[in-house]
């Protein structure tokens, strides 16, 4: 067992990190909040020509020919940016749809639970998405449309690597707690001297570490329930992370400015995926009994 | 990442689990827990086995790999814990290891291993809890010895202890973490009183002890004169590290039995408890990973388990802590009938959040030392 980063792994998420950092800055993504439903295709390109759609592609067909924990990896970084864009469709669309491996087309998906984000902006649509309707979405960086029936299958690969950008995102959040609890004084200290702020903080890191190795594990094993688990451990980081930010931040939490309503919004659009959290824990449940009839 | 075993792994988990196959079975029957005499010649009839077969130094000497993999795979057969070993096992024979001198580490490490003497922590005292560093044991030189003079509480096992790792304090006016000394003090020392607290559970599982001018000997102190909080907070972390590995796994058993039991009385229609349960799957097996994590990181370190134990420690008390408030839930109106399984459990789950220092002082750790945040005024 050796259940940490590899070099090579390590490297790989530096690159993501360096890549998103120059292409997606902080102003970018303050840009694409003021232009919603607006897809930066040429980041699209950017990001399949440095094979993110194509990260398990296998090499003969024109992949990176790795795995699902670079992956999941690669998809963290992603979310810890709020990277706009159905990036899980088109992952999954990668050697199926033409183009998708390459960043060319924008392939969306109907979820599981009936939704569609970026149904507008997208080139191709996996599903039948006839009919659907759209929401006024509570995100300003996800376009969101709603079929009146839904409920396809579920990909655990899509769980996965939403829970992966629930990760990134909930890391965000911790980062951005901290950094405002050292910078901003009150009764003329640090408001991180504060043990109320403080202990708000460590338990900020403490579901972050918590859903890493849930997330990391689950995509080592690929075992639905793993999947699940991550799912709920990364969904309760992201939204209760996003909350505690907020809080930190006072009522500079409460504005536009600030960028921690994207994250929670973001992350509450995420747990409604796939058909929301309560299908993982009644999965969980089920696999309780299964393993003590074992 | 990787979750598999190595080739050596695999074949240490495979000759463990044979042996425990042939072990266990011999084993006598588990005393009650309120007769400490036996509980002590039980435990440490283990550790002898263990001795005997070549795995008794396993949490000295193994890599905290190989560590890992014998807590999990004696607590799937069903072994028995350390139990009043812990102390000597976990705490004070790797704090002499680490800080002895070669006569202290032959006098005191073997009967250790072999089974032969317990160790008890004489750390807290009334007015120094959380505030260990306030302690005021005090000791004074005499010729070759410390005499010393103060009382200690919440000391686990002290009624069946041979030896104490004890915390006085040496020189008065120095910064409080500068004048400590650490002492192996012998139980049987003439002015040691040990009075039993009985804990909200019923037994009497710690105590208070009181110290009245107890001669300990000059050769008994490990580490420098004052240099005790030193001494002592190299093995600290060992506590909150791999310590609770086993019982990981043994709250991931009794889950799938809550969930039987759940069935059988027909709560599992319950919807929400039954999505609680989900839940608790998910946690236990999220700490599970985590344990894997922080152990794999140790190992890169160097073998030491840093202050991950925390963020470990903190979520865990707090979930074992639901296990067993869910396990109420399942049992119904049998939870308030301490003779139903898990419900003594459900009563020991609440120290947890308090012994090896606070959920507070561990939230207290984790954001003064891997946030950075300022400490408080
Ligand atoms: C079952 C059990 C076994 C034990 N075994 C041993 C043993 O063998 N040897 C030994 O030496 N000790 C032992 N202990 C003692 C244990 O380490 C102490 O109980 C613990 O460190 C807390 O100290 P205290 O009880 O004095 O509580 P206090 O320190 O008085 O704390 C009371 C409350 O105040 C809070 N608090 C205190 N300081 C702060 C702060 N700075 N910030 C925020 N909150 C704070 C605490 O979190 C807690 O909620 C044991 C305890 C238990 C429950």
């Amino acid at each position: 067992m050796r259940f940490r980063l590899t070099e090579d792994q390590r490297a790989l998420r530096d690159g993501v990190r360096a890549l998103l950092a120059r292409r997606f800055d902080r102003a970018a993504l303050r840009a694409a909040v003021d232009r919603p439903g607006r897809l930066d295709r040429a980041l699209w390109r950017e990001l399949g020509a440095a094979g993110f759609f194509a990260l398990r592609l296998s090499e003969a067909d024109g992949g990176v020919g790795l795995g699902l924990p670079e992956t999941v990896l690669a998809f963290e970084e992603a979310g810890r940016v709020l990277l706009p864009g159905p990036l899980v469709a088109t992952h999954l669309a990668a050697g199926r749809v033409p183009g998708a491996a390459e960043g060319e087309t924008v392939v969306t998906a109907v979820d599981g639970g009936g939704l569609v984000e970026w149904l507008t902006a997208a080139d191709v649509v996996c599903g039948a998405a006839d009919g659907a309707v759209p929401l006024r979405s509570v995100d300003p960086l996800t376009p969101l449309h709603r079929l009146p029936g839904g409920s396809a299958a579920v990909d655990p690969v899509a769980v996965l690597l939403t829970a992966a950008e629930q990760l990134g995102t909930a890391t965000r959040a911790c980062e951005l707690a901290v950094q405002h609890a050292r910078a901003r004084e009150q009764f003329g200290q640090p408001i991180g001297a504060f043990q109320a702020v403080k202990h708000l903080c460590a338990e900020l890191l403490v579901r972050v570490e918590v859903a890493r190795a849930a997330v990391y594990a689950a995509a080592v094993t690929a075992d639905p329930a793993d999947i699940a688990a991550a799912r709920l451990l990364a969904d309760e980081a992201a939204v209760r992370g996003a909350r505690d930010c907020l809080q930190v931040h006072g009522g500079m939490g409460f504005t536009w400015e600030a960028d921690v309503h994207l994250l929670l919004k973001r992350a509450w659009l995420r747990t409604r995926r796939a058909g929301g959290g309560t299908e993982s824990e009644e999965l969980l449940a089920a696999d309780l009994l299964s393993r003590a009839a074992r | 990442m990787d979750l598999a075993d190595s080739p050596e792994d695999a074949e240490f988990r495979a000759r463990l689990r044979e042996w425990l196959g042939k072990a266990l079975p011999a084993l006598p029957p588990k005393p009650s827990p309120d007769d400490w005499p036996g509980r002590r010649a039980y435990d440490l009839g283990w550790q002898r086995t263990l001795y005997d077969a070549g795995y008794a130094d396993v949490h000295w000497q193994a890599s905290p790999g190989v560590r890992l993999i014998f807590l999990e795979e004696t607590e799937r057969a069903g072994a028995p814990y350390v139990g009043a070993g812990f102390v000597g096992l976990l705490h004070a024979g790797p704090t002499i290891a680490a800080e002895g001198t070669a006569g202290q580490r032959a006098r005191w490490l073997p009967p250790i291993l072999r089974g032969e003497e317990v160790w008890c922590q004489g750390f807290s005292e009334p007015g120094a809890g959380s505030d260990l560093a306030a302690l005021r044991t005090r000791a004074w030189r005499d010729g070759d010895d410390y005499v010393v003079s103060g009382s200690k509480i919440w000391t686990s096992h002290a009624e069946v202890a041979d030896w104490c790792e004890l915390l006085v304090r040496t020189d008065p006016e120095a910064p409080k973490h500068r004048g400590i000394t650490w002492l192996a003090m012998p139980m049987d020392a003439p002015g040691i009183t040990v009075r039993p607290l009985r804990t909200l559970a019923g037994s009497a599982e710690f105590a208070e002890v009181f110290l009245d001018e107890v001669r300990v000997p000059v050769g008994h102190r490990v580490g420098e004169e004052n240099d005790g909080w030193r001494v002592t907070m190299v093995t600290l972390s060992f506590e909150r590290g791999t310590a609770f590995v086993g019982e990981v796994v043994a709250c991931r058993r009794v889950l799938g039995e809550l969930a039987v039991e759940a069935r059988r009385n027909g709560r599992w229609d319950d919807p929400a408890l039954r999505r609680r349960l989900g839940g608790l799957n998910a946690e236990f097996r999220a700490l599970w990973r985590l344990t894997q994590w922080n152990v794999s990181e140790a190992e890169a370190a160097g073998g030491l388990p840093g202050i991950g134990g925390s963020v470990f420690k903190l979520r865990y008390s707090q979930a074992r802590q639901d296990l067993y408030d869910t396990a109420a839930d399942v049992l119904g109106d049998a939870s308030l009938d301490t003779d139903r399984p898990w419900v003594h459990d459900r009563l020991s789950s609440l120290s947890y959040t308090i012994a090896a220092g606070t959920s507070q002082i561990q939230r207290n750790i984790v954001a003064e030392r891997i946030l950075g945040l300022p400490k408080g005024r």
